[in-house]
């Protein structure tokens, strides 16, 4: 309850800051209208984009419009809406974030579980080594390779857009590489230390089979560190990565905002802001009520007894 | 008697069949700066409901007697290179994983040193009890489980168990843990439980309690204890017999009172008086000179002449064997036969 209302506070914020950023780029007149516009026609289009009156009145009527999900015409589409604008990119982001995820979720955790557990051997050695060139590789150099390699010279899969899951493969793979280094890392040192516990050891002195250490009594502890990670990553997937959507053409909402940005499209722009710090309060929220449920001890309203 | 005639075919109490027989035991630890001889040939037997205190200085080698008992010395370095334990007439060192698993908490358990880290923060206690009566008892349905967790429970004098069930341990006091940790490690009433440092963490109020509670445990049940500690005060307490463990092996052994009364190894007696005592007029604590030997280059003669204050030659060149005190007390020290030792 008390996290919803800061996420909201948060969110308030965000759209005073979105707001005067935007305004600092300068007057979107100079940069979209033709140099010879008319004065009359110039007044039109400051009233159509809401550019009229002081910037005290412009912030007032984009935050009551924006609370009604109106954030006004796309200036670089006259004829669509920057809400409109960006639901027609969203699925291609939300797919393809949701790709990598997924991705990122099925090889990044088990690696790191199975390379604590077997530390020192040769899977551990690769992971390891997996990890720092996950964390390391620029993402457009990353993609530029693979472009050349697997879609270029193999061609296996399309170079750029979407014409099929085909064209999900490479895009996923780069967003994904880093997530996947990141947790595997996490989930390792985390690994380690609850492995070596006292509680395993003791989960051993039962006799509980192997299985059960490691995938319970060591797993659900270890994986209370890596769940922030994990909100913060997820959140840079699902709103679009920009460097990899413009590498690969994806007509994503990452794409969509470095287009935005380059026309002054103040509109798209904000929205765009304002729609990935949504992302990012919910998926804190989401978080804080996952690690309720992982940690018995960030329940709220329980109290001691003995 | 020779150095390699295993202490416990001399000193066995004849009350019962041993349940656990320990010869020559040897784990060492491979690390990067050499071969550590934590456990380096251990003898000892242990009959049903008897209690054996195994005490010693921190790095004398007594955990990783105890983890050797149950097979669970650290991996990868800790190999248990020699000897035999003899659990309920079967050598545990040949079984194989899964049957060693089988015998865990079956036959022996064990209570580790922290109550605060030995139970999973992340899962209820009930579901940790449960645990481990299911893993020996597949068939059992939940609300045998659940009856039998609450008689756990119980029989630890757990107060409102039915409630305990559903806590988290960070709900719980350090001594109430302790009891949980008890209460699961007699689940299926093994026949040797080896407690290791069972009080070191709770308050001295607790402590009493607790060991009053193994006991207490131990007449209904006729589990043979070993108690790890350093300290003299829980062996007089709890134990029949004590071992004293120095550098990886034991120097003396005996009944309580004849160790206490009547130490044959100077180390034994060092240790007794380096004990803090309330009615002594001097403020200073009893220290024992010097360092114990490194485990990794240890020397030919008696591990402790380097910091005896009786040594002669014979025992920097030769390891003394044991010597026979009385029918249950040896002492492997050279002049264990010219006690007293001239003071200093």
């Amino acid at each position: 309850m008390i996290n919803a209302v800061r996420g909201l506070l948060t969110l308030f914020a965000v759209s005073i800051l979105v707001f005067s950023l935007a305004r600092l780029t300068g007057d979107p007149i100079d940069v979209l209208a033709p140099v010879d516009i008319s004065r009359e026609d110039e007044a039109a289009l400051r009233e159509r984009w809401g550019l009229n009156g002081s910037i005290w009145e412009q912030y007032v009527s984009f935050v009551g419009n924006a609370s009604q999900g109106d954030f006004g015409p796309s200036f670089k589409y006259p004829t669509e809406t920057a809400a409109s604008v960006i639901a027609e990119r969203l699925p291609a982001s939300i797919s393809l974030g949701i790709v990598a995820t997924v991705l990122t979720l099925v090889i990044g955790v088990p690696l790191g579980i199975l390379s604590a557990v077997k530390r020192g051997s040769w899977l551990d050695r690769i992971a390891k080594g997996l990890a720092l060139f996950g964390q390391s590789v620029p993402e457009f150099w990353l993609a530029i390779m693979l472009i050349w390699f697997v879609a270029v010279r193999w061609n296996v899969v399309p170079t750029s857009g979407i014409s099929g899951w085909q064209s999900y493969i490479l895009p996923s793979i780069v967003i994904s590489v880093f997530g996947i280094a990141a947790l595997l890392r996490l989930f390792r040192s985390a690994m380690l230390e609850t492995l070596g516990s006292e509680y395993v050891k003791l989960a051993r002195l039962k006799g509980l089979s192997e299985f059960k250490v490691v995938w319970k009594h060591a797993l659900k502890p270890a994986s209370i560190a890596p769940l922030t990670f994990f909100g913060g990553i997820a959140v840079r997937m699902l709103t679009g990565a920009t460097v990899v959507e413009i590498v690969f053409a994806w007509p994503g909402v990452g794409y969509l905002a470095y287009e935005a940005a380059n026309a002054r499209d103040f509109p798209v722009v904000q929205a765009l802001a304002l729609f990935t710090a949504a992302v990012i309060i919910i998926m804190n929220l989401l978080i804080d009520i996952t690690y309720a449920y992982v940690d018995p001890r960030v329940r709220l309203g329980q109290k001691a007894i003995a | 008697m020779s150095l390699d005639q295993p202490m416990g075919t001399v000193n066995d109490v004849p009350r019962t069949a041993p349940v656990l027989e320990v010869q020559d035991l040897r784990t060492y630890l491979y690390t990067r700066w050499g071969t550590t001889k934590a456990v380096d040939g251990v003898s000892f037997s242990l009959g049903s409901g008897e209690t054996l205190g195994i005490v010693g200085e921190s790095g004398s080698g007594k955990s990783m007697l105890a983890l050797s008992l149950v097979r669970l010395t650290p991996e990868p370095a800790g190999k248990i290179v020699g000897g035999r334990v003899m659990l309920n007439g079967r050598n545990v060192l040949d079984l194989t994983d899964r049957q060693m698993r089988e015998v865990r908490g079956k036959e022996i358990s064990m209570i580790l040193q922290d109550p605060q880290q030995s139970l999973n923060p992340v899962f209820s206690v009930g579901d940790q009890l449960a645990e481990a009566i299911r893993v020996h008892d597949r068939d059992l349905d939940d609300k045998l489980i659940h009856e039998r967790s609450v008689d756990a429970l119980k029989s630890v004098h757990v107060p409102a168990p039915e409630r305990r069930l559903k806590n988290f341990p960070h709900q719980m006091s350090g001594g109430m843990k302790q009891r949980i940790v008890g209460a699961m490690a007699m689940a299926y009433q093994p026949q040797v439980l080896v407690a290791d440092e069972p009080t070191t963490a709770l308050d001295v109020t607790i402590q009493a309690q607790y060991l009053r509670l193994l006991k207490d445990l131990q007449e209904r049940t006729g589990v043979a204890i070993i108690v790890i500690t350093h300290d003299f005060g829980v062996i007089a307490e709890t134990c029949d017999r004590v071992a004293v463990m120095y550098a990886g092996r034991f120097v003396e052994e005996g009944p309580v009172e004849q160790i206490f009364d009547h130490p044959r190894h100077p180390y034994t007696r060092a240790l007794l008086e380096s004990r803090p005592k309330v009615d002594l007029k001097s403020t200073r604590l009893q220290s024992i000179d010097g360092q114990p030997p490194s485990l990794i280059d240890l020397p030919i003669g008696c591990r402790f002449a380097a910091r005896c204050a009786y040594a002669i030659e014979r025992c920097l060149a030769e390891y003394p064997p044991w010597f026979e005190i009385t029918e249950a007390h040896a002492a492997a020290c050279w002049r264990s036969e010219e006690v007293p030792w001239p003071s200093p």
